[in-house]
């Protein structure tokens, strides 16, 4: 008992390891496989054929058929190695196939028809990672209109929430002035009121605004956060009042001291909140979900989730879409990610 | 700006600032709580309030008509508390699971281990994901043929069709929400592990504590404050479900993972007639609930700042 309980609290080990390091090993690779397994799947199975799909029990790596060239033949026949009957050992392409039987041919001998029985011949597979997946999407769906869509509010919201949080939190931070208590507890009061509980009174506000199925109707209401505001004041508090005397003595104007000093001082945790705020944009659902009823103003979440609700789910054209979905928010998660978690153990999250 | 400057003096100044975020907090999020509150008192499916006619608390007595609160059945609005069961049965389940998980993981984590920003980052990655993406890999995975059950079938005991079934389908949706959520709360939890002093641990081994005792006695203790803000913050998350649990089984089969933002949605917005009143009246419980939560997280993390 005491050494299971050893495995719950040691801390730093020392020398060799003890089977509670290897307990712990052990959870951490499994936690690999649980947290990373899943993606990898959906990928490997975005890369199959829609035959490929289709199999049952499904294989790790996507296959495609080989080909062979038989003379008088203008497309590649299917390749298949006999195994079984005369022909054994043979690869031979087939012309024909019904009813359990297949008609194949020797490539050496291409007038020569045979007819086999199908478990007499096995097909002859390599890895291949097929992109039709891919490519339908651009021909038969306006993925490229949701991408647009998708980039225009995550880029647009992230931009003005930066400007008007910036301000927010730079009023809060470096001015003294009647009310200031007041405004930072409305700051905290709109903590209390996400989203999903205002949902119908917003819906009408927007839609008053004209902004019914208008990307603008997205982006604007989420604007302003709190936790931006308060994340961004944190950080502009320890700015030294002097830099801004200095500026003020030289006769800059506020928003200069504003544009020119302090937006560059704080870049740090400007990038932080940009980072959250990607994130959130580029995932939200609910609320576009209620205000972009129409089909070409669907972000990707919405094309998503429209998609696979359709009677025959389209799993080859989906694989794919969801590929390109998360592939943004993973690119940011390698090269930033150092940043989300100092950036959301901050703030709390949303 | 300048003039505008000259106009107001320079701490006055700081009202100009104020003023975009001012307007967007008011017409987004104060104006609607306000308006909430008229819409749950009038009825039809107008969005007009002007259009709408007043039915006192009607809507209130439309949701809580029950002749046994524990048996939806006897309900009138039996979708409500179907929604609102579900939605109990889901919080307890997934903030238990997510909160042990969680723990277990940054107390792993906060180890001599190898390697641990990469594991760290590991159990963090699914928190990135889309909640649509999060569902849809993992109805792939579940589908009837889907590779789940081709290892199931290859071990002889058989594919499932999960998600037909109402306790598999709510048991994969606490899943799937812990599994996407869990390496938010590690984080915040191993960060409050790694702010409890080394020499506490150093005074304990001194003393010959065992292993046990030294968990009990200091880690618990040390980590209660951050273990409760976790428990708050997974609560209020956690009665807000929806995003990811919606896409993953459509709140089906029947309304076996119907939360109640769910609910709210469907009466408001995907049903016709849209009885936005009950929406809002649905909405205005609900928010009680959060303001509750969010009041108890605020009081939890001022303390940890004067202490």
């Amino acid at each position: 008992m005491a050494r299971v309980l050893s495995f719950l609290t040691a801390t730093r080990g020392k020398g060799r390891l003890h089977w509670t390091d290897w307990v712990s090993y052990a959870y951490l690779i499994f936690g690999i496989f649980l947290m990373f397994g899943p993606v990898v799947w959906l990928v490997l199975s975005s890369f199959k054929s829609a035959n490929e799909l289709d199999r049952f029990p499904p294989r790790f790596l996507p296959y495609a058929q080989e080909t062979v060239e038989v003379d008088g033949f203008d497309d590649p026949l299917l390749a298949f190695t006999v195994v079984d009957g005369e022909l054994e050992g043979e690869i031979v392409g087939q012309t024909r196939r019904a009813a359990g039987r297949a008609e194949v041919i020797v490539p050496s001998n291409p007038d020569e028809r045979f007819r086999l029985t199908v478990d007499q011949i096995e097909p002859i597979e390599r890895v291949a990672f097929a992109t039709e997946n891919y490519s339908q999407l651009f021909e038969r769906f306006n993925f490229l209109k949701f991408f647009w869509n998708s980039t225009f509010i995550t880029v647009t919201a992230t931009l003005l929430m930066l400007l008007v949080n910036s301000m927010a939190a730079f009023a809060l931070s470096k001015y003294e002035f009647r009310g200031r208590t007041s405004v930072l507890l409305i700051v905290i009061g709109t903590l209390m009121i996400p989203q999903t509980v205002v949902l119908v009174p917003l819906f009408l506000i927007v839609t008053e605004l004209g902004m019914f199925n208008s990307l603008w109707g997205v982006i604007i209401p989420g604007a302003a956060t709190p936790t931006g505001v308060f994340l961004l004041r944190q950080y502009m508090i320890t700015i030294p009042d002097e830099i801004l005397d200095a500026a003020r003595m030289d006769k800059a104007s506020e928003w200069k001291i504003f544009w020119r000093i302090i937006i560059p001082l704080s870049a740090p945790a400007i990038a932080v909140l940009a980072i959250l705020a990607i994130m959130w944009r580029w995932n939200d659902f609910l609320w576009p979900l209620i205000v972009l009823t129409r089909t070409e103003n669907f972000t990707l979440q919405l094309a998503l989730n429209s998609f696979q609700g359709e009677l025959q789910t389209d799993w080859p054209s989906l694989l794919a879409m969801t590929v390109l979905t998360l592939l943004p928010i993973a690119a940011v998660f390698m090269f930033l990610q150092k940043y989300i978690a100092t950036g959301i153990a901050s703030t709390g999250g949303k | 700006m300048l003039a505008l400057q000259r106009k107001l003096g320079v701490n006055r100044l700081a009202w100009a600032f104020l003023l975009p975020n001012l307007i967007l907090f008011g017409l987004f999020a104060f104006l609607p709580v306000i308006l909430n509150v008229f819409y749950a008192m009038t009825g039809g499916d107008n969005v007009l309030l002007a259009d709408r006619p007043d039915v006192g608390a009607r809507n209130f007595v439309t949701l809580l008509d029950c002749e046994n609160y524990l048996d939806v059945n006897s309900c009138r609005e039996d979708k409500f508390w179907r929604a609102v069961w579900n939605t109990v049965r889901f919080v307890i389940l997934q903030v238990g699971f997510m909160v042990g998980f969680a723990l277990l993981t940054a107390i792993i984590l906060n180890r001599d281990i190898r390697a641990r920003g990469f594991f760290r980052s590991v159990f963090f990655f699914p928190v990135l994901l889309s909640p649509v993406v999060v569902a849809l890999i993992w109805k792939w995975i579940l589908q009837r043929e889907g590779v789940l059950n081709a290892f199931l079938d290859w071990t002889g005991a058989g594919g499932i069709n999960w998600l037909v079934d109402a306790q598999w389908a709510f048991g994969w949706s606490v899943f799937i929400s812990v599994w996407a959520h869990m390496g938010f709360y590690t984080l915040i939890l191993l960060a409050g592990l790694q702010a409890i002093p080394r020499d506490v641990y150093e005074a304990a081994l001194m003393d010959r504590a065992n292993a046990w005792r030294t968990f009990r006695r200091i880690t618990l203790p040390l980590l209660a404050p951050t273990m409760l803000v976790v428990l708050i913050l997974a609560l209020i998350k956690g009665v807000q479900t929806f995003d990811e649990v919606y896409a993953f089984t459509g709140g089906g089969p029947g309304t076996a993972t119907t939360f109640i933002i769910q609910y709210i949605y469907e009466e408001g917005f995907a049903g016709a007639p849209r009885l936005f009143g009950l929406a809002a009246a649905a909405s205005l419980l609900v928010a009680g609930v959060l303001v509750v939560l969010t009041l108890i997280q605020l009081r939890i993390s001022r303390n940890n700042v004067d202490g």
